[in-house]
């Protein structure tokens, strides 16, 4: 892989029988990077982002994750990334401390790594005596923080985030968009898809899909510019408009 | 193989902590055994009649001694005239009324024959015959004991001998089947609930991108259910031997290696339903509806298969629990080796690969 890029896609197209679901997308991703991957709802996010973790098979084109072939090293990929779904996957009726354990474990992480990354997380999320209660009785605001926390937890190369803080309150999600950064600086880069549209400035670049395709890639500040726009959600209904 | 570990390990946290299943998976085999053992039965224990005796001579009294005197029959009350026959009934006093016709005893030893009418109530066909056939077979005895003297010049002797369940108990016919439906409800109705559960909860999608397998996670779901059933059926077979002394006339060892099989065919048909429903309530429904009530209806646990009419036999022949039925049947009452049951064996181990398959096919498109 050719410089820092950690993600490189060229061409990437996903066919459903007639439907193109994804339409020749090209873009790349640095090391360290928030990427954020727009979309209105049914523009193709979720199945671009499902070929880049290894889950769906594209249909042509060309793509890496993390030095990896999305064709042919499918299992690597997976070993290189974290993923957290809009739905904060997690257990309910397991405790916080055996989620960890649990996910740490399908990852291969040792029994002493995962008590050393569980204490870590203890304290960074200031998770106390929250730790050995149901993940069913907590708080959505927790559940997103600790299902970010087990993505993150076998240090992977890129995390992938689809719709991380649908549901959640701003505070929360303000809160949410510090772990992110956190994380981006100690060099994990973040592949991030939403539909809040202010947190695609939060994002160091942008990358609007519109029908399956790419229609805009820059710095939000840059695209506000080209669009002649105030925000980022002006930039957006331009283009979806067309 | 240690992430294995922990995947089962979590299996089993789901279940201990999910009273409703918890309840399925133990309280449900007890109950279902103890409740078809016990409750549901079709032999005839003391069942009370009347007798309307016109005649009341040497003859019909004895008559009515062996009658009160078997296990099977105890005489309630005393009817003298036509009118009460329709009153007992109607109060469900008693199943049945012993009518003797008057002058029994003379119209026998004059004319050689004597009239005795049993009238039961049919409202519950299968002990009506039951009672009738009993009485008849009572009866016959004591005219055989008084002809004994006198040679008939021709006479055919049927003499019967039941084999295998002398005592014609219907525990042991509900024993194979109670441990067939359930062995088929943990293993493949729970298996269906708790891998579409995941999929509900989108922590399959968290798992398939992990660095396991698609195959290792449905194994490592089923495994803590192939244990459970197995422990099921040990205590099926338990309390069918010590509570109502079930005979296992065949090898243990064999027994225990179909139930494996047929928990197996269970399984994959488990997995098959997890493949094609998206939410748990699909799948319990598919279990339910296409698995248990076939199961129930068509396998000859309740209703046997020969009377059953042509199209539904056909039919029966595609149901697993059919085949291990008779299996069952064979090693337990029969006391039958492999060499016996090698066909339904066969069949069964047929239906699982063909399952299987037919799992992986359904699976590979989902992920296309």
């Amino acid at each position: 892989m050719k410089n820092n890029n950690v993600i490189e896609v060229e061409n990437l197209t996903k066919k459903f029988g007639d439907f193109t679901a994804v339409n020749s997308i090209t873009f790349e991703v640095k090391k360290g990077e928030i990427f954020g991957f727009l979309g209105a709802n049914g523009a193709g996010k979720t199945t671009a982002m499902k070929m880049l973790i290894g889950i769906s098979k594209p249909t042509s084109g060309k793509a890496q994750v993390a030095g990896f072939n999305v064709f042919t090293q499918p299992e690597d990929i997976k070993k290189n990334i974290g993923y957290m779904s809009q739905k904060f996957a997690l257990y309910d009726d397991l405790t916080v401390k055996e989620n960890i354990t649990f996910f740490g474990g399908i990852y291969g992480l040792s029994r002493a790594k995962i008590k050393e990354k569980r204490s870590e997380l203890v304290e960074e999320l200031g998770l106390g005596d929250i730790v050995n209660e149901l993940v069913g009785s907590l708080p959505l605001g927790w559940k997103q923080k600790i299902s970010f926390s087990i993505a993150l937890l076998h240090s992977p190369t890129i995390v992938f985030l689809d719709e991380p803080t649908g549901g959640v309150d701003p505070i929360t999600r303000r809160q949410f968009w510090e772990m992110i950064y956190k994380s981006a600086n100690s060099g994990t880069t973040i592949f991030v898809t939403t539909h809040y549209m202010d947190e695609a400035e939060y994002c160091d670049r942008v990358s609007i899909m519109v029908d399956g395709k790419i229609e805009a890639l820059d710095t939000p500040k840059k695209l506000k510019e080209h669009y002649k726009a105030d925000n980022m959600n002006e930039v957006f209904l331009k283009l979806a408009r067309g | 193989m240690k992430r294995f570990i922990g995947f089962i390990k979590k299996e089993f946290y789901h279940i201990f902590r999910d009273k409703r299943s918890l309840f399925i998976l133990f309280g449900m085999p007890v109950a279902q055994i103890l409740l078809f053992g016990f409750a549901i039965t079709n032999e005839i224990n003391n069942v009370d009649i009347a007798i309307f005796d016109k005649s009341n001579d040497a003859t019909t009294q004895e008559i009515i001694q062996k009658i009160s005197a078997s296990k099977y029959f105890s005489i309630k009350q005393n009817i003298t005239n036509e009118a009460e026959i329709e009153t007992v009934f109607q109060k469900g006093r008693v199943l049945a009324v012993l009518v003797f016709e008057k002058d029994f005893k003379k119209n026998l030893t004059k004319d050689n024959a004597a009239k005795v009418h049993v009238i039961t109530d049919a409202t519950d066909p299968n002990t009506a015959n039951s009672i009738t056939n009993y009485i008849s077979a009572i009866i016959g005895s004591y005219q055989k004991g008084i002809n004994k003297n006198s040679t008939l010049e021709y006479q055919i002797e049927t003499k019967s001998r039941m084999v295998y369940n002398p005592e014609l108990k219907s525990v042991f016919m509900f024993v194979p089947g109670v441990m067939t439906i359930i062995l088929m409800l943990v293993s493949a109705m729970m298996t269906s609930i708790s891998i579409t559960r995941e999929k509900e909860l989108g922590t399959m999608e968290i798992l398939l991108v992990s660095p396991l397998k698609p195959f290792q996670v449905i194994i490592g779901k089923v495994i803590p259910y192939i244990f459970l059933s197995i422990i099921n059926a040990v205590v099926i077979v338990i309390l069918s031997i010590f509570i109502f002394k079930m005979p296992v006339q065949g090898s243990l060892f064999l027994l225990a290696l179909e139930s494996v099989l047929f928990i197996i065919t269970s399984l994959s048909l488990g997995i098959l339903i997890s493949t094609v429903s998206a939410t748990q309530q699909t799948a319990m429904m598919i279990s339910l509806m296409g698995l248990m009530l076939p199961t129930i209806l068509l396998s000859g646990f309740i209703f046997p298969i020969s009377s059953m009419p042509l199209p539904l036999q056909i039919i029966s022949n595609i149901i697993p629990a059919k085949w291990f039925i008779l299996i069952l049947k064979g090693i337990m009452l029969k006391g039958v080796g492999p060499y016996f049951i090698w066909k339904e064996t066969l069949i069964l181990i047929g239906m699982t690969l063909f399952f299987i398959a037919l799992s992986v096919k359904k699976y590979k498109i989902r992920l296309e």
